[in-house]
């Protein structure tokens, strides 16, 4: 993999590439490409990202919306920046894999068309694709890759161990989903590949993957587990095992084990590079990786651990996304003073406005007046609450940190293209089509005074 | 149906993060406070459990949290061991270390041996009568159906062997529906709904348990009826509420953001009634399905779950 390989950057954006690189070079401001609009940091933050990275892996706790904002990222980036922008999404959301128009089966890429921008509002620079990682036609590729002749490529596959190791074994997930991101990145057919991670048990999981395969092939146990089928003489080691396990599960499924097992081991020295060359892949400095997380107890204690564990392996991180964050306006005090005086006020106000209501409709009891108020204000308390939450380990997590930026909550879900692109807009700091500012979030980006750019 | 808790053995499942803790945890203290004697099991040795109770750790052999419940967290291994002295009668001499990590592995090859062992530790528990009420922290959708269904499976994988003829008395605790019950909790959002969905329908074709009941948890209050929010949608014009900040002798702007809040509730409070309908219409009519509201304040540690477990009961 060699560090100079060419981008086939198209379109508006190819220019920009070269004087980005990694290598910490100064970005000249860009010429095109960079809109008045985008002129808060974070644009030019994610602009400088966009232009150095042609890997983002989007990670964190489960249900958090990482799918959606590799999403979201992917179609604000070809909107905006332009070039083309694959997004591999993990088991999408139905209606967000019809929005990217993703057929549900297999992994075969398609094009987002530009029409589709268009009907959102918007002239697209670049090209947008989407893909499905398809767990098992991954793994049935990576067997046929590596297993040494069809015949036995065959077999492993009709295995039903093989089976149920594709379908199920959660890290093995973890692997395909950095697999199938090297094998595009080796294509090179796309200037920037967005990376959703499959939910898995635990986020961190998904960093040692590559490793932990190349483990897994090179273990003493793979080997130790197939002696004695391999050759006559038992070593004393396994025997406990054997003794025990055949009398629990029978001599016929150990000797399946073991057949599936020798079977794999055919595929060991393929498998062990290629796992190396994916872990290659996730630190090289053309990858970056964002954490995405809500701003809630568990999820956040997850995110704060999956960014210790970046930097303890010198993984890039390039930006942490707060999605789903209550407005600013919850934690505004002079808002909570008006509450509280509404909440003071409730029947005076009441007895004041039922008459002008009744007079512009129907008739209206200053009582239900008067409760609509004090709804109002104690809605008001019980989100503040949590605002005031999220705003508290908004602190905690960002505090030593490069680029953070919140997405506020989207009523309705985003669940079109126009969802994701006013998503992405939210990441950009700059809100297009006008929404109205009071359902904005909090989030300035904050980028910090020591950033560490890696080299 | 029988009532939730006087059924022996249940599973609390869902997508990841909806507060499956949070209600294993109620449901078990709740019971517990019914004069039962109720052990609660975490499947996923996370610690969340004793998290919730603030109770410190949970282990394998179990931890008392108050009078009549007990908590403790599942171990393959150790009930691998436990399994082979008890069951099986297999001596075990000393440490079983290179055996269960060669274990561990056959496990995560063989479909249904780690789930057998999990599933065979519950069942057990519920068939020596130890308990009154065995309530599981299960295993998030992806996997609770292999879970549920192991003792089915085990029998087209394993020939002979001692697995094989244990499945039988597990398969009558888990079919039996005045025992064994599936909870499933959700919340009102699109995934969680989806997956709820779809999982009942799976518990129904591949598990011998069936579903007692679905928890809407984090459920939020409805703060207007129809004409109450006219009245509000009249109070937030611009100048009523420029009026109305006069009277009170405050910002206008500040109001209209409290005004913003309401709104963004109202919305929020919308988008979940309509997944809740798409839940009710999911699942099978005959299964309750029950509300917890979203607590704005502390939502875990134990207080939290006593406030759970007195809505819960509220419900029920
Ligand atoms: N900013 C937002 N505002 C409102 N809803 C959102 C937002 N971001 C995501 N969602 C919704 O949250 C849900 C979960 O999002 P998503 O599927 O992207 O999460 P995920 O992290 O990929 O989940 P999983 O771990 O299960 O893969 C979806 O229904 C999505 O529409
Ligand atoms: N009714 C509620 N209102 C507000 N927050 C809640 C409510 N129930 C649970 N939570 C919060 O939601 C989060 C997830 O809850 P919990 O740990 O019970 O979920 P889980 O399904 O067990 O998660 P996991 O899949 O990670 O095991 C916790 O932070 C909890 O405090
Ligand atoms: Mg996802
Ligand atoms: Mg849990």
């Amino acid at each position: 993999m060699s560090p100079t390989r060419q981008r086939a950057k198209a379109g508006t954006g190819a220019g920009t590439a070269a004087g980005t690189d990694a290598s910490g070079g100064q970005n000249p401001r860009r010429e095109e490409g960079l809109s008045a609009a985008m002129s808060s940091p974070t644009a030019l933050e994610l602009e400088q990202l966009v232009a150095a990275k042609e890997v983002m892996v989007a990670c964190g706790p489960g249900g958090v919306g990482k799918t959606t904002t590799a999403a979201a990222l992917a179609a604000t980036i070809a909107a905006r920046i332009g070039g083309r922008v694959l997004v591999l999404t993990v088991d999408p959301a139905k209606r967000l894999a019809d929005a990217l128009g993703i057929k549900g089966i297999g992994n075969e890429a398609t094009r987002v068309p530009t029409e589709a921008f268009e009907r959102a509002g918007i002239r697209p620079k670049g090209e947008l694709h989407a893909a499905m990682l398809d767990m098992s036609e991954s793994w049935d590729a990576l067997v046929r890759r590596h297993a040494p002749n069809k015949s036995t490529a065959d077999q492993i596959i009709s295995n039903p161990l093989y089976q149920n190791i594709s379908r199920r074994f959660s890290q093995g997930h973890d692997y395909i989903a950095m697999e199938r991101l090297f094998e595009l990145h080796e294509d090179g057919d796309y200037d920037l590949l967005v990376v959703d991670t499959p939910p898995s048990r635990n986020a961190i999981d998904l960093l040692d993957a590559p490793a932990r395969m190349q483990e897994f092939f090179s273990s003493r146990l793979l080997r130790w587990l197939t002696v004695p089928y391999r050759s006559r003489f038992v070593n004393m080691a396994s025997r406990p095992f054997y003794q025990v396990a055949d009398r629990i599960l029978g001599s016929q499924l150990l000797q399946d084990l073991a057949d599936f097992f020798i079977l794999l081991q055919t595929m060991r020295e393929g498998f062990v590079a290629r796992a190396d060359a994916v872990g290659r892949l996730l630190r090289d400095p053309r990858t970056t990786f964002l954490v995405v997380t809500t701003l809630e107890a568990v999820p956040g204690r997850e995110a704060s651990e999956m960014k210790a564990a970046l930097a303890e392996r010198h993984l890039h991180l390039g930006l942490l996304v707060c999605n789903r964050v209550l407005p600013s306006l919850l934690i505004d005090p002079a808002a909570a003073r008006a509450a509280d005086r509404l909440a003071e006020s409730a029947a005076s106000i009441g007895e004041r406005l039922a008459p002008e209501l009744t007079a512009a409709g129907e008739a209206v009891a200053p009582e239900v007046v008067g409760r609509v108020v004090e709804e109002v204000a104690h809605s008001f308390s019980n989100f503040r609450l949590v605002a005031n939450r999220e705003a508290e380990l908004l602190r905690e997590l960002s505090a030593a940190h490069d680029v953070s930026v919140t997405v506020p909550y989207q009523p309705g879900h985003v669940t079109d293209l126009a969802g994701l692109l006013r998503m992405g807009a939210g990441i950009w700091q700059d809100e297009p089509d006008g929404e109205s500012p009071d359902t904005r979030a909090p989030g300035r980006a904050r980028p910090s005074a020591s950033r560490s750019r890696r080299t | 149906m029988t009532p939730l808790l006087a059924r022996r053995l249940l599973f609390v499942t869902g997508k990841g993060g909806v507060g499956k803790t949070t209600v294993a945890a109620a449901l078990g203290l709740l019971a517990a406070e019914q004069g039962k004697r109720t052990l609660v099991c975490e499947v996923e040795p996370k610690g969340d459990l004793s998290v919730a109770y603030e109770c410190g750790p949970t282990p394998f052999q179990g931890r008392q949290v108050s009078p009549g419940l007990t908590a403790m967290s599942m171990d393959t291994e150790a009930s691998l061991r436990e399994y082979l002295k008890l069951i099986a009668r297999v001596p075990v001499v000393g440490r079983i270390g290179p055996v269960a990590s060669a274990f561990d592995f056959v496990a995560t090859a063989a479909p249904g041996i780690r789930e057998i062992l999990t599933i065979g530790k519950l069942c057990y528990e519920v068939r020596e009568r130890h308990y009154d009420l065995v309530v599981v922290d299960a295993s998030a959708t992806g996997q609770v159906v292999g879970q549920l269904a192991a003792p089915i499976g085990i029998n087209e994988l394993v020939k002979v062997g001692i697995v094989r003829t244990q499945t039988g008395w597990m398969l009558d605790i888990l079919r039996n529906p005045e025992i064994t019950g599936a909870v499933i909790v959700t919340t009102p959002e699109e995934m969680p709904v989806s997956e709820a969905v779809d999982l009942s329908a799976r518990i129904a074709e591949e598990t011998p348990v069936k579903l007692a009941s679905v928890i809407a948890n984090r459920v939020l209050p409805e703060l207007f009826g129809t004409r109450e929010e006219e009245i509000f949608e009249s109070m937030a014009a611009p100048p009523v509420t420029k009026a109305l900040a006069e009277e009170l002798d405050v910002d206008v702007d500040a109001l209209t953001s409290v005004f913003s809040a309401a709104r963004l509730a109202v919305t929020i409070r919308r988008d979940g009634a309509a997944h809740l309908e798409r839940l009710r219409a999911g699942i099978a009519e005959s299964v309750p399905l029950l509300y917890l509201p979203y607590l704005f304040g502390r939502a875990h540690g134990a207080r939290a779950i006593r406030q759970v477990a007195r809505l819960l009961g509220e419900e029920l």
